[in-house]
């Protein structure tokens, strides 16, 4: 029984849950015990009686949830194990975004690890994957097609650099989510030795402050709200992907729009955004990585979430391993 | 190479005019020859190659991804160069990346069955947007919004130029276009084109409008008919012959019928293209199936006859005569058609007049007799490049309008990249339900003033019902007064109709949407 993980670790029309563990795992509804892996919306909702996560997560979920974030916050940093219901739970890091982790669910010998989101690339802003060997691999196929291989992240950076300096007389919107993706754009482009003030759009301004207040330097940033928008000719200002669309970017003469994300990968889907200037990097795993990961953890089972699983389940079989499509609800794919 | 792949892939990804112009500029100042000039062939697809892709792709990927997540990519890419660019597996930095020139060099000469080594050694040298960039170079379809006229643009605008003294000697030049270069840079003189039957820029109309035809003089204008086909030039040396589209393009490959029937012509004539039979003109789709194909069949030549029928004469032989005035051109030209054995030719007829009201009444009758409308032309105009005013008035017939149902709305590009400015509409018709429902009938961008877009744009928001990308499906119940020149069968738009020039009239807030026009009403304005 307990060899079959499926009779005691499945999928519900609450999330993925744990039945001797008696816990949810970033549940799609409120649930008395969810065990949390990232603070995005569609892993972190409000609403939770107990929340057992990172510091880090439980803190970006307080930033952006306040009371709501949940009933009794618990925090289990990377490294450490506690005991639920004789189910020992554990988290590792899933270079995913600051905070982000993966889930060890250890029952009877029988170790399962729910990845959530996750990257190998190197990432300043948060804890590096770790690899942890298992006997059931859950994993995420946002990428999961050969075509998605993210470009290296340093290089996309320094191309905006460049741009800034060679389309002096345009501003520059670099359209970004508000967790994680934001962080990481500003830490690459200081790396890449930007260092006039960036102007955020006001939704982004509290996340930005909390990575700040976790020693992530993201050196001189400005409220948009404050500037006249002539005299942004030639800066880079960022927002959500859905202000450039929005009549908020009237406001600037002729911007040039930018959008980092893997999608902007396939030719299509970067002009389904209008983008001028799309920029190809990721918090997700790409195609390589997905792989390698699968290779790396030497489990005999993979459960495949959301995303393109279709690909990344027919390559499991090819890699003589047991697949499966877990049909969880609530997640997004396209979001990133 | 690059350098130029990153050229093509900001070009593919930038919509604004001036922002290309830009980008191109920028690449002609600082790309050394004969670099640019390949790359100039490229953009004004100059280069002539056709590999045979879809074989050519089969056996590169072959050996490298699994049939299965090859298919899977190709569905979800939707492009077979994108999707072989991105699969390609990374050796980047395996050997020096090619240059454009051997590029060129080597494919000018290639053997068939060496394309895909040599194709895959280029490949292994670059990175994704490089080897896409290769990939559309070689296949020819490029895809990035860069017309020839543009391109042509770019390189006059980059060295302080004119665009139209560019078209002058463009077609005399050859590739890798040195000599233009040094020219445009102050290095040498002007190319001298000597006898090739170069494009020479046209002379256009504006339109007639309010109250200038009060302000003309009738003895001092000459009337045509407006003909209903393209704009073309013929310009010919004797030997060699070239017909070419109002902006320069060469099309004498899709019209071989034209260069048979003006054997031995020698001299620069302006004209208008037709598809004539017997001596009936046929309606402009007729010759839409005729403009832009690489190969014309017998049967298609047999079936959509082409003509010209001339207006103008810009070289009499190797003669100069723009300078000359309209009456002396035009009998230069008579003279010139009249000498020659020329089959698919015909003159313009000169329609006499003696008051603008018996003009009026023509132009009203125009619809009826399947003409545009008039043209008028000052008797005394020399034949000028560009758009001189006050030489040469095109009166077009009044249009036809109906009422449509605003049904999708798009955003714009540049100023208008975060409005919905641009609007497909819909007639009735009877479903297979015997519902009533709406079919898209056309799309316009224009006609409106910048307040009604703001009030457009904020309708489309408050009613959107579905999302497409950058596409928004609104709640159907907006009405437009479209205003339009005619509607033309069509097999491409599931209505079964294509309008031409369809432009907003007006916007009827008022009117309810269920009083809007039928399909079947748009049919019947369908030209006979």
């Amino acid at each position: 029984m307990i060899h079959d993980p499926a009779t005691w670790l499945y999928p519900t029309a609450k999330g993925l849950y744990c039945a001797p563990g008696d816990f949810y795992i970033d549940p799609s509804r409120p649930v008395d015990r969810a065990v949390i892996t990232h603070g995005h919306a569609d892993h972190a909702r409000p609403g939770n009686r107990s929340v057992m996560a990172t510091r880090q997560t439980l803190d970006i979920m307080q930033v952006r949830y306040g009371e709501r974030a949940g009933g009794c916050l618990q925090a289990l940093n990377f490294g450490e194990t506690i005991t639920i219901n004789g189910v020992n739970v554990g988290m590792a890091p899933a270079g995913h975004i600051l905070g982000a982790a993966q889930v060890i669910v250890d029952w009877k010998g029988y170790r399962a690890v729910i990845s959530g989101d996750y990257k190998r690339a190197i990432d300043p802003t948060c804890a590096g994957f770790e690899v942890v060997r298992c006997n059931l691999f859950i994993t995420e196929a946002t990428f999961g097609l050969p075509v998605f291989v993210h470009e290296n992240a340093a290089t996309e950076a320094a191309r905006l650099v460049a741009s800034l300096s060679a389309s002096a007389h345009r501003t520059h919107l670099l359209g970004v989510y508000g967790l994680g993706k934001c962080q990481r754009m500003i830490s690459l482009v200081r790396s890449a030795g930007y260092e006039k003030p960036i102007y955020l759009h006001g939704t982004l301004q509290g996340l930005c402050d909390y990575y700040a207040s976790q020693g992530v330097n993201l050196g001189e940033l400005r409220p948009f709200a404050d500037q006249r928008p002539d005299d942004l000719r030639g800066e880079l200002v960022l927002c959500p992907p859905s202000a450039i669309a929005d009549r908020w970017s009237r406001r600037m003469s002729d911007p040039l729009t930018a959008f980092a994300s893997g999608w902007m990968r396939v030719r299509a889907r970067a002009r389904q955004r209008d983008t001028e200037f799309p920029i190809v990097i990721s918090d997700h795993a790409d195609w390589p990585e997905l792989l390698q990961t699968i290779s790396d953890v030497e489990a005999g089972e993979i459960w495949v979430t959301h995303g393109r699983e279709d690909a990344l389940l027919h390559q499991v079989s090819t890699m003589g391993l047991k697949g499966r499509a877990l049909a969880l609800v609530g997640f997004e794919d396209e979001g990133e | 190479m690059q350098v130029f792949a990153e050229l093509m892939n900001r070009l593919a990804f930038t919509s604004s005019r001036n922002a290309k112009l830009d980008l191109m500029q920028d690449y002609f100042r600082t790309t050394p020859d004969p670099d640019r000039g390949i790359a100039l062939a490229v953009l004004t697809d100059g280069l002539g190659l056709r590999l045979p892709f879809r074989r050519l792709v089969t056996q590169l990927m072959e050996p490298h991804v699994d049939p299965v997540l090859y298919k899977l990519s190709r569905d979800y890419v939707g492009d077979t160069a994108e999707t072989v660019s991105l699969l390609w597996p990374a050796r980047k930095g395996e050997g020096p990346v090619p240059t454009l020139p051997e590029i060129h060099r080597t494919l000018k000469s290639l053997k068939r069955t060496d394309a895909g080594p040599v194709l895959s050694g280029w490949l292994d040298t670059l990175d994704a947007n490089g080897r896409w960039a290769l990939l559309k170079l070689v296949t020819g379809g490029l895809r990035i919004g860069v017309s020839a006229r543009l391109a042509k643009t770019a390189i006059a605008q980059a060295f302080n130029h004119n665009v139209a003294d560019v078209e002058e000697v463009w077609h005399g030049l050859s590739l890798p276009y040195e000599n233009l270069f040094a020219w445009l840079e102050g290095r040498a003189d002007k190319p001298d084109p000597g006898d090739t039957p170069v494009f020479r820029p046209v002379m256009l109309a504006h339109p007639l409008e309010g109250d200038d035809l009060a302000k003309l003089e009738p003895r001092d204008w000459v009337a045509e008919w407006k003909w209903d086909g393209i704009r073309v030039q013929l310009a010919g040396n004797g030997r060699e012959l070239r017909l070419y589209s109002r902006t320069g393009d060469d099309i004498s490959r899709s019209f071989p019928d034209i260069s048979d029937g003006f054997q031995g012509f020698s001299g620069v004539a302006d004209g208008e293209l037709l598809v004539m039979r017997d001596d009936d003109i046929a309606p402009f789709s007729d010759l839409q199936q005729r403009l832009n194909r690489k190969n014309v069949s017998t049967a298609m030549m047999k079936n959509f006859p082409a003509h010209i029928r001339f207006y103008d004469l810009l070289f009499d032989r190797s003669e100069d005569i723009r300078a000359s005035n309209l009456p002396t051109r035009r009998k230069r030209l008579e003279a010139l058609l009249s000498a020659g054995k020329f089959t698919r030719a015909s003159l313009s007829e000169v329609i006499g007049f003696e008051s603008f009201d018996e003009l009026t009444i023509l132009r009203d009758g125009a619809r009826e007799a399947n003409i545009e409308g008039l043209m008028l032309k000052h008797i005394a105009s020399a034949y000028l490049a560009g758009r001189p005013r006050g030489y040469w008035f095109k009166w077009k017939r009044d249009a036809l309008t109906a009422d449509c149902v605003l049904m999708y709305a798009q955003r714009g590009s540049g100023k208008r990249s975060s409005f919905y400015s641009d609007y497909t509409f819909g007639a009735w018709r009877t479903g297979e339900n015997g519902q009533n429902e709406l079919v898209p009938v056309g799309k316009a961008y224009s006609g409106f003033t910048d307040d009604e877009l703001k009030r457009l744009d904020r309708f489309v928001r408050d009613n959107t019902v579905e999302r497409f990308g950058p596409v928004r499906a609104v709640t159907q119940e907006l009405v437009f007064e479209v205003a339009f020149d005619a509607v033309q069968p069509s097999s491409r738009h599931k209505s079964g109709i294509a309008m031409r020039f369809p432009r907003i009239h007006r916007i009827r807030w008022d009117k309810p949407a269920n009083e809007a026009d039928r399909l079947d009403t748009l049919l019947t304005f369908i030209a006979r």
